[in-house]
């Protein structure tokens, strides 16, 4: 009961030496669930994510032997029909809200478009709905954000209104670029929370992008690895820790720990065969 | 962008390559790990030429100003004739297989006034990169970067020098000093110098906080230490950009003062005062406006195009 | 003849000296209604060869207070002394070879147009130190590059490789302290592992005193003997790192940056609370 099937993505990049493949081969299926792919800078996961709504830049070559979303081809959709679901039935959340964010419009009115632009409302609706949403995603006076800009918001309130504009429309599949990577720790759970709680509601799924491993353990349902442009393991959340390919493992153990202190930390060592096709 | 991956073990010294006599230009050019602070530079250079290349307006514009150089340094001999020379029996004569772009109302050959009208085009630019660049860089760094009441100072007195009219300023210089070329390129350097100070101050603000330059102050530099070795390089780019694109806006200028009769004088050979010679004959003798005014637009395209191809290459996004 | 620029201090090595005195150190941006009080009497010392952490989210202050210490920062009030000597708002020269940092961001960090080696030459040209090359080999033989990096720009490096290289370019003048501001957080955590590693092991060898300014406190854990937790501008608490480790914080603020240090868990997200 999947929502999303790609099968086979690549994604190439022109480069000086050659043509350089960000994403090769990689077959990925989300359900109404919450989906962490995990990477290290160059393991070609915000390529991925962003392939899925066509975000690449024109000079990307991005083909999949199969795409669909809910019925829909995405690998053969027309522009028109890509903007359609963009923003309405997929949403995407970005790293940092300061550069997502347009900086001369005021909050209020950036969500409401997002609103009026698949919505057949009229504009006193839009700012209804808009101060709902600033209410779910749980800022305490929606009325004084409604006007602010977005310099006057501190990070951690500005992706909630990111997480306003991108859930007002109600999509099925929201994908969120490392969304909390931006914020102190204390401000990552609380967007988190409020991430989580909205999806749980609404039965949508999630494709959680991010480089911190141990976050997307605990957060997600299951977890997807990529290195190198591949995907190296799948498995769920909680049996993360019994990982069997060995960068998992290595990245696994490399990481610092509060609770066990150790003399070195191991350090990965990349198997060149790791890069190899699967 | 390559990275070599490391996969080394720290505490393990590897010696450099030594260039090999089997090694390409090209391969050496484009090794990983240069040996050498020159081969450093060179690759570099190559790999921003290469990029150059890719764009093909961008190498017209090139091989325009090339021309350009190359026409003034041999005028002598590209030259049929001396560009004084008359002939008042061969009077404004069409173009033809001996006078390749026709005479003018004194006879003189024009084709060989506009190749050593070259030189008077290329030695004003010339002398306007070497007065305004350095000036304009200098005053824009040191006021970027020092900030406080030297900043106030120094762009104040930069709005003086913005506020004058370029033309109206060489009417003046003339009334008081007399025509003459060197008169108009004080005139254009006087006015022409405050954007730089101002591109170079923007640019200097921003880099005033960089952690690169944090780094120097901890190291013990000193303001100029740091203005110099640090800031000046990163704002070259902006600046070198900038005068080359400016270029074909001082070309037209120094056309428009020497139209107005206002730079070089006659008999020179100068493009602007040319078309203003050839004005009263433009409907029946037109080639004697043309050719000049071609001459004009053909260089200051020259130095746009290259501009725009400067900026691709030297853009920061490739820092 | 050898000339080496004696570094400034006393002439017995005092056991007990102390490498950061600080005391009431406050530091205030800007004026009048758009004053921020960015750290507000904070005081604490290092001890000289102890590895000391500054934990704090962001506006806590840590970044300033290191800044302070460092030299770059004159707009501070308080005391402040390093190895024992009263530091002035403007730096001599020679201080610099007693104090040295490392910057956040290995991207920003290093000149672009400059190339490793002119890069470490800096350095040592403005402190006119003797013996340049050999000494370029020995730190970057420290910090496990090869010779092969010496001309390479910092676009040809990768991150972790540009992070060794601003440490090599702080390690050059052969300071006693060394401060650190978030080195790792802008790494992956395989590229991070090789820098603890290498920060670790070069205190050791080069008997070090480290001050350590990070969000992360299990990176904080592994380098550090002591630590204090910062929030708007205050010290909340100062803690050993066994203490950390076992849990053993007693002010809610930490125990709630050590429970959100853990990962994602709903019951811990619903208990956050923000500390003014």
């Amino acid at each position: 009961m999947a929502l999303l099937e790609i099968e086979d993505l690549w994604v190439r990049f022109p480069g000086v030496r050659g043509p350089v493949e960000a994403v090769r081969g990689v077959d990925l299926s989300v359900g109404r669930e919450k989906l962490g792919i995990v990477g290290e800078s160059g393991s070609g996961k915000s390529c991925t994510g962003r392939s899925i709504l066509r975000l690449l830049p024109r000079y990307a070559t991005v083909t999949t032997r199969r795409a669909v979303f809910d019925g829909i081809d995405l690998a053969h959709a027309s522009e028109r029909d890509m903007r359609r679901i963009r923003g309405s039935r997929i949403s995407m959340i970005m790293q940092d809200p300061k550069f997502s964010l347009n900086p001369v419009m005021t909050v209020g009115r950036q969500i409401a478009e997002a609103y009026l632009v698949h919505a057949e409302e009229e504009s006193g609706a839009a700012r209804r709905r808009t101060l709902e949403m600033l209410a779910a995603v749980r800022i305490r006076d929606p009325e004084r954000i409604y006007g602010a800009y977005p310099h006057e918001l501190s990070g951690g309130m500005g992706q909630r209104v990111m997480i306003a504009m991108m859930l007002i429309t109600d999509p099925d599949l929201l994908i969120a670029d490392e969304p909390c990577s931006a914020l102190d720790v204390t401000v990552q759970m609380q967007v988190l929370a409020i991430i989580d709680d909205l999806v749980q509601r609404r039965g949508m799924g999630l494709i959680f992008i991010s480089h911190d491993l141990n976050l997307v353990a605990s957060f997600c349902d299951r977890v997807v690895v990529m290195y190198g442009g591949q995907i190296v393991e799948t498995c769920a959340a909680s049996e993360l820790h019994e990982a069997r390919h060995p960068y998992t493992r290595g990245l696994l153990a490399a990481m610092p720990r509060i609770d066990t202190p150790v003399d070195e930390l191991p350090v990965l060592e990349r198997d060149p065969a790791w890069l190899e096709p699967l | 962008m390559s990275r070599t991956p490391d996969r080394r073990r720290p505490g393990r010294l590897e010696r450099s390559l030594p260039p090999s006599p089997t090694l390409s230009w090209h391969d050496y050019l484009l090794a990983e790990n240069p040996t050498s602070p020159a081969q450093a530079r060179l690759r570099q250079a190559y790999l921003a030429a290469l990029a150059f290349a890719r764009n093909r307006l961008a190498v017209v514009g090139l091989a325009i100003v090339i021309l350009l150089i190359l026409t003034a340094l041999l005028a002598p001999l590209l030259a049929h004739q001396s560009p004084t020379a008359q002939d008042l029996t061969a009077r404004l004569q069409p173009p033809d297989g001996a006078m390749w772009f026709g005479t003018d109302e004194l006879g003189r050959d024009i084709y060989s006034r506009i190749v050593y009208g070259a030189r008077i085009t290329l030695g004003i630019v010339a002398l306007i990169i070497v007065l305004v660049g350095p000036v304009g860089l200098f005053v824009g760094c040191a006021a970027g970067y020092v900030g406080g009441w030297l900043d106030t100072l120094l762009m104040r007195t930069t709005d003086v020098f913005l506020a004058f009219p370029r033309l109206i300023l060489a009417l003046a210089f003339v009334a008081a000093i007399g025509p003459g070329i060197k008169n108009a390129v004080i005139a254009i350097a006087l006015t022409a110098w405050p954007p730089y100070a101002r591109v170079a101050r923007a640019e200097t603000m921003a880099l005033r906080e960089a952690d690169f330059v944090n780094a120097a102050r901890l190291q013990g530099a000193g303001a100029w230490r740091i203005i110099l070795h640090q800031i000046v390089p990163l704002c070259l780019s902006s600046v070198i950009v900038r005068l080359t694109l400016d270029m074909s806006g001082i070309i037209i200028t120094a056309a428009g003062l020497g139209f107005l009769g206002l730079g070089a004088q006659p008999p020179s050979p100068e493009w602007g005062a040319m078309i203003a010679s050839g004005r009263r004959f433009i409907l029946d003798q037109w080639w004697v406006a043309f050719f000049p005014g071609m001459a004009i637009c053909i260089a200051g395209l020259g130095f746009n195009l290259l501009g725009d191809g400067l900026r691709d290459v030297l853009d920061p996004k490739q820092r | 003849m050898n000339r080496r620029t004696p570094p400034n201090e006393p002439s017995t090595e005092n056991l007990s000296l102390r490498a950061v005195e600080a005391a009431d150190l406050s530091v205030v941006y800007g004026q009048g209604d758009k004053a921020v009080h960015a750290v507000k009497g904070v005081t604490f010392t290092v001890s000289d060869g102890e590895a000391f952490g500054i934990v704090g989210e962001s506006g806590s202050g840590k970044s300033s207070v290191l800044r302070v210490v460092a030299g770059l920062n004159h707009a501070w009030s308080g005391r402040l002394l390093i190895r024992g000597r009263e530091a002035e708002k403007r730096r001599p020269r020679r201080s610099y070879r007693i104090v040295q940092m490392v910057f956040q961001d290995p991207y920003g960090s290093l000149h672009p147009r400059q190339t490793v080696e002119r890069i470490l030459m800096e350095g040592m040209a403005i402190q006119d130190m003797d013996d340049r090359h050999r000494r370029i080999q020995r730190v970057l033989y420290d910090v496990g590059l090869g010779g092969e990096f010496l001309y390479r720009y910092p676009h040809q490096l990768s991150g972790g490789q540009r992070q060794r290289v601003a440490i090599a370019r702080a390690l050059i003048l052969e300071p006693r302290l060394l401060l650190l501001d978030e080195p790792t957080s802008a790494l992956d955590v395989s590229v991070q592992a090789e820098i603890l590693n290498l920060l670790r092991d070069l205190r050791a060898r080069r008997r070090l005193s480290l001050i350590l300014v990070s969000h992360n406190l299990a990176v904080v854990a592994h380098l550090c003997d002591r630590l204090i937790v910062m929030n708007e501008g205050r010290i909340v608490e100062e803690l050993e790192i066994g203490e950390l480790r076992r849990g053993a914080a007693r002010h809610p603020y930490t125990q709630q940056l050590l429970r959100a240090s853990v990962g994602y868990d709903r019951a811990t997200a619903a208990s956050l609370v923000t500390y003014d």
